[in-house]
C-alpha cells in the first residue's frame, strides 16, 4: 500500500516532466510524479486528497542558515521588520526607539523576578537615523534588571546601566575601540565586536552554551522550517562537540522531527589532519535527518561591520581594510587534506579579496590533489566580480550568494560600505548562472529571516528596503530562482541526487503551498502562503505544529 | 584587592617563532607561575615533555604553569584563568598569525584582573619583509608591527650579516628591536620585571643585557619621565617603576620599547625604578641624567 498525493499543481524541477498533478510515495520515497493513471501501475494505493487545492514544490532547501535562529525566539524580538516566530505569530517590526523600548518593557513586565535578565534581539538602529541606542534608553525598560539587546548583524550588543555595572564596565577610563564613551566618560552601553559583547553577554541572558546549539533551539528551528516550506536546512557553523552531536542525533531522530539538518563542522579547535579525521568520523554517523561531515571555514568578517577583506579600491567611506580570520597556510592545509580524503569544505568569504585568496588556495590544493566533483563552495561571496566567477567555474567550485542583503542593507552598501558600482554587482546571481557556476541563495538566518521564497524574491527583484533596485543585470527569473532554492542548494550540499526535485527515487520532501508561485509571479513570490511540508513522506501542517 | 596579573601579548605571523618562544619561556620560568593562552587553530603547541597533565582543555605544565586555547572567547578564558587557584603570576597570550595584538591588549584592558605589560611581535629575519609586501598579508603584518612595543628579530642566523642589518634597520621604524635566536631572550625582557614587589636589584643575568635600578626616588612628574624613558636613545627595552607623582600618589610605570603606560599603583613602597637594555646600548649616563634633575626639581 502506498499513497498518491493529488495536488492542484506540482512543480517538479524535473525538466523531463516539469509539471504533474499527482505524486506517489512509498516508505518516504517518491515512486513517481505524473497522472493518476500512470502512478496506479505501482499497485495498491490510497489517494490523499488533502492537497487537492494546494501546489506542491520540492521541499525547499536552505543552504546557509544557523539553528540559532530557533534559539533566539526565546528572547524579545526588536527588529525593524515584521517577523514570524516558530509558533506562527508574526511580530510587527519595531520602527522607532520608542517602539523597541515598549516591546522590551512588555517582556520585562512578564518576568516576575526583578533581577532576572531581559534579552532582546534583531535590533537594527541603522533605520533610526544617526541616533544610537544608549543605556539611558534601555534604563527606561528596567533599572533593576540587566537588559541586553543584540543587533540584527549579531556584531553589536546594547545594554543598560545595570548590565554595564555587572560586567564591570560602569567606570571611567575604559579604553577600547568597541566601547564608545559618553560625555560623562562612562560607556554609552553600546558594545561592539565579540570581546566587548562577551563582557556583558552572560549577564543579559545570552549565555554562550545556550547560543551554541541547544535542544529547544533545534526544535524551534525545525518548526520555522515547516512554516517556510523548508525540508532540509544547513546549520552552517557548529563546533559539534560530542554532547551536541549526541543531542542532535537524538532530537532529529524522533519520529516527529520535521526537517533534515546538515550541520557543518567549523574549523576552530581542530585543524589539519585532526580536522579532516573528525569530519570523516562525523560523516560516518550521519543519519537521514542529520547529515554530518562537511567542514566550514571562515576567511574574513562582514561588509557592514567593515571586517570583510576588500581588494582595492577598498571601503567607500575610507574605512581601513578588514580582518583575516584564519591564516592562509591553515586554510591551504585544510583544502589539501580535505581534497585528499574526499571531505567537502564550504568557506565564508564576504569581501572580494577573501574570495581571491580562497580561489588561490583551492587552485594550489587542486594541483596537489586533483579532484573531480569536490564542490568546494564559497559562502556569501558577496562582492565577487566576473573574473572570480570564471575562476570558480574553472576550479569546479560552487557559490552560495546572499541576495537578502540587498533588501536589508543594500541602501547602506550603496551609500557607505562599497559604494554604488559594487553595490550593484553584489551577489551576482546572473553572472554565476551565465558563467556556469552552480549556485544557491541563502538567508544566513538568524541574520535575516529564514524563508527561501523571500530569498528568491530578493534575487529576482534586487530591491532595497527603500525601493531602490540594485543591479538590474544581475536579476534572475522566477523559474531559475525556484530551481535555485531547491536543486541549486541541494547541489552545494551534495544532496541533489536525493532531494531538490520531485522525481522517482528521491526523498518524498515537498513544500505544500496555498498559492502557486507562478501565478503570483516575480513580484509576488514572497507572498506565497505556505500550508506546511511533507518531509520523508510525513505530513506537517504549519497550523498544527 | 590582589594586584592585576601582568599580560604580555605575543604576536607575529606563522613561522616567526611564537611557539618556540613560548616553550622557551615555559622552560625558563624560574619559579614564575605562567599562564599561556593560545588562539591558534588546532592542537596546543606545547612541547610534550613540558606537559604534566591535561584537565579538559587546559594543560598543566611543569612548575605550576598552565596553557589553554581560547578559541573565539578571550573574555571567558581570561575570567576562568583569573579565578584559578593558585593565581597565575604572569599571562602570555599567543595571538594567531593573523590576529592584531593591539585588539587583544584592548580586550585585556577591559578586565580589572589584568594589566597589559607590553606587546611583543616576532619577525622572522628571512621572511619578514617579503610578508610585509604580500598582497594579502602585507597590511596585517604592518599593523602587527605597528602595535609592537618590542620586536623580536628571530632566526637571525639564517641570513647573512648584510641582510640582518637591513631587516633590523627596517624593523626599527616600528619599535625597539632585539635579536632572538631560537627564542632565547632573557625572561625579564619579555615578561617585565615580575609582579612581585621590586627588589631594586633585579639584574638580567644574560651576558648581553644590562640593567640599572634606582631606589628611594622622590615624587616626580611620572608622565614626563615615561616620555623620556621611551626615547630610543636611552636604549631601554623595558622599565618598570612604582613612583610617587607630584601629588604624592603612587603610580605604576611600564615601559616596553618605545611605548609606556601609567596606571594606579596600590599604596606601599614607591620610588623605585628598574630599567633593562642591551649591554653597551643601555645609556646609563644619559639615563641618570634624565632621572636626577627631575628628582631634584621635585625635591
Amino acid at each position: 500500500m502506498f499513497t498518491i498525493y493529488r495536488a492542484r499543481r506540482i512543480l517538479t524541477m524535473n525538466p523531463a516532466r516539469p509539471e504533474a498533478t499527482h505524486v506517489a510515495v512509498r516508505d518516504g520515497r517518491i515512486l513517481g510524479a505524473g497522472s493518476v493513471a500512470e502512478l496506479a501501475g505501482w499497485g495498491k494505493h490510497q489517494i490523499y486528497e488533502r492537497f487537492a487545492d494546494k501546489v506542491l514544490m520540492p521541499g525547499l532547501v536552505e543552504g546557509h542558515s544557523h539553528a540559532m535562529e530557533g534559539t533566539f525566539w526565546r528572547y524579545v524580538y526588536t527588529g525593524y521588520f515584521d517577523r514570524m516566530d516558530p509558533d506562527g505569530r508574526t511580530w510587527p517590526g519595531a520602527q522607532s526607539i520608542d517602539a523597541v523600548i515598549a516591546r522590551l518593557r512588555e517582556g520585562s513586565d512578564a518576568l516576575k523576578d526583578p533581577a532576572a535578565p531581559l534579552s532582546g534581539w534583531g535590533l537594527d538602529p541603522i533605520y533610526f537615523g544617526e541616533r544610537r541606542v544608549s543605556r539611558a534608553d534601555l534604563d527606561r525598560v528596567s533599572a533593576t534588571r540587566p537588559v541586553g539587546v543584540l543587533h540584527a548583524s549579531g556584531h553589536i550588543l546594547n545594554v543598560n546601566t545595570k548590565a554595564l555595572e555587572l560586567a564591570g564596565l560602569l567606570r571611567k577610563g575604559v579604553s577600547h575601540p568597541g566601547v564608545p564613551l559618553g560625555a560623562d566618560g562612562l560607556p554609552t552601553g553600546e558594545l561592539k565586536g565579540p570581546d566587548p559583547m562577551m563582557m556583558a553577554s552572560a549577564h543579559v541572558g545570552f549565555d554562550r552554551e545556550v547560543l551554541a546549539a541547544d535542544e529547544l533551539g533545534l526544535r524551534y528551528f525545525a518548526k520555522l522550517c515547516v512554516r517556510k516550506g523548508v525540508t532540509t536546512a544547513a546549520d552552517l557553523a557548529n563546533l559539534l562537540p560530542e554532547d551536541a552531536v549526541g543531542m542532535m542525533l537524538r532530537v532529529t531522530g524522533e519520529d516527529s522531527y520535521p526537517a533534515r539538518i546538515v550541520s557543518l563542522l567549523r574549523l576552530q579547535l581542530l585543524s589539519g589532519q585532526a580536522l579532516v579525521d573528525r569530519a570523516l568520523a562525523l560523516r560516518a554517523r550521519s543519519t537521514d535527518r542529520l547529515r554530518l561531515g562537511i567542514v566550514k571555514l571562515v576567511a574574513d568578517g562582514s561588509i557592514q561591520g567593515f571586517s570583510a577583506r576588500l581588494r582595492p579600491p577598498g571601503y567607500y567611506n575610507g574605512a581601513p581594510n578588514g580582518l583575516w580570520y584564519v591564516p592562509k597556510e591553515v586554510m591551504g592545509e585544510a583544502y589539501r587534506l580535505a581534497l585528499k580524503h574526499g571531505v567537502q569544505i564550504h568557506t565564508h568569504t564576504n569581501g572580494d579579496e577573501a574570495t581571491e585568496l580562497v580561489l588561490d588556495c583551492v587552485e594550489e590544493a587542486l594541483r596537489a590533489h586533483p579532484s573531480p566533483d569536490h564542490r568546494f563552495t564559497l559562502q556569501h561571496c558577496q562582492l565577487a566580480d566576473a573574473a572570480q566567477f570564471r575562476r570558480m567555474k574553472a576550479l569546479g567550485m560552487c557559490v552560495n550568494l546572499f541576495p537578502n542583503h540587498h533588501y536589508y542593507w543594500g541602501d547602506q552598501h550603496y551609500a557607505m560600505t562599497v559604494g554604488p558600482e559594487r553595490a550593484e554587482r553584489m551577489n551576482a546571481c546572473a553572472t554565476a548562472r551565465d558563467t556556469g557556476v552552480p549556485f544557491a541563495i541563502h538567508s544566513d538566518a538568524p541574520v535575516t529571516p529564514l524563508g527561501p521564497l523571500f530569498t528568491a524574491w530578493c534575487a529576482i527583484n534586487r530591491r532595497t528596503a527603500s525601493g531602490r533596485v540594485l543591479g538590474t543585470t544581475e536579476r534572475i527569473g522566477l523559474d531559475e530562482a525556484l530551481r535555485t532554492i531547491t536543486l541549486g542548494a541541494a547541489y552545494t550540499l551534495k544532496l541533489d541526487g536525493e532531494i531538490g526535485s520531485i522525481e522517482a527515487g528521491k526523498r518524498a520532501d515537498f513544500a505544500v503551498l496555498e498559492d502557486d508561485p507562478r501565478e503570483l509571479g516575480p513580484a509576488g513570490v514572497k507572498d506565497v502562503r505556505i500550508w506546511g511540508t511533507v518531509q520523508g513522506g510525513r505530513v506537517f501542517e504549519a497550523a498544527k505544529l | 584587592m590582589t594586584s592585576p596579573i601582568p599580560v604580555t601579548v605575543i604576536g607575529g605571523y606563522l613561522g616567526a617563532g611564537k611557539t618556540t618562544l613560548v616553550n622557551h619561556l615555559l622552560r625558563n620560568a624560574e619559579g614564575r607561575r605562567l599562564a599561556v593562552l593560545v588562539n591558534d587553530f588546532g592542537e596546543l603547541p606545547i612541547d610534550a615533555d613540558l606537559i604534566e597533565n591535561r584537565e579538559g582543555d587546559t594543560l598543566a605544565i611543569a612548575g605550576g604553569c598552565v596553557c589553554c586555547s581560547f578559541g573565539s572567547d578571550l573574555v571567558a578564558a581570561l575570567r576562568t584563568l583569573a579565578a584559578r587557584e593558585p593565581r597565575p603570576q604572569h599571562l602570555l597570550i599567543e595571538a594567531s598569525g593573523v590576529a592584531l595584538p593591539g585588539a587583544i591588549a584592548a580586550t585585556v584592558s577591559l578586565l580589572p584582573d589584568y594589566a597589559n605589560d607590553g606587546i611583543v611581535v616576532l619577525a622572522d629575519a628571512e621572511t619578514a619583509r617579503e610578508r610585509a609586501e604580500d598582497r594579502y598579508l602585507g597590511d596585517t603584518i604592518l599593523r602587527q608591527l605597528g602595535e609592537a612595543g618590542l620586536v623580536l628579530l628571530t632566526k637571525p642566523d639564517l641570513v647573512g650579516a648584510q641582510a640582518r642589518t637591513e631587516v633590523r634597520a627596517w624593523l626599527e621604524q616600528f619599535a625597539t628591536v632585539i635579536k632572538a635566536e631560537r627564542g632565547q631572550v632573557p625572561i625579564e625582557v619579555l615578561l617585565g620585571l615580575g609582579s612581585s614587589p621590586l627588589s631594586g636589584t633585579a639584574t638580567a643575568r644574560h651576558p648581553s643585557y644590562d640593567s640599572v635600578a634606582f631606589d628611594t626616588l622622590p615624587p616626580l612628574d611620572v608622565a614626563h619621565l615615561a616620555a623620556a624613558l621611551s626615547n630610543p636613545a636611552l636604549g631601554i627595552l623595558r622599565a618598570k617603576g612604582v613612583l610617587l607623582d607630584l601629588s604624592g600618589t603612587p603610580r605604576a610605570l611600564h615601559v616596553v620599547g618605545r611605548r609606556s603606560e601609567i596606571c594606579d599603583a596600590p599604596p606601599g613602597a614607591a620610588g623605585r625604578l628598574v630599567c633593562i637594555g642591551l649591554r653597551g646600548r643601555l645609556n646609563r649616563a644619559r639615563l641618570a641624567a634624565q632621572i636626577k634633575p627631575r628628582a631634584a626639581a621635585a625635591a
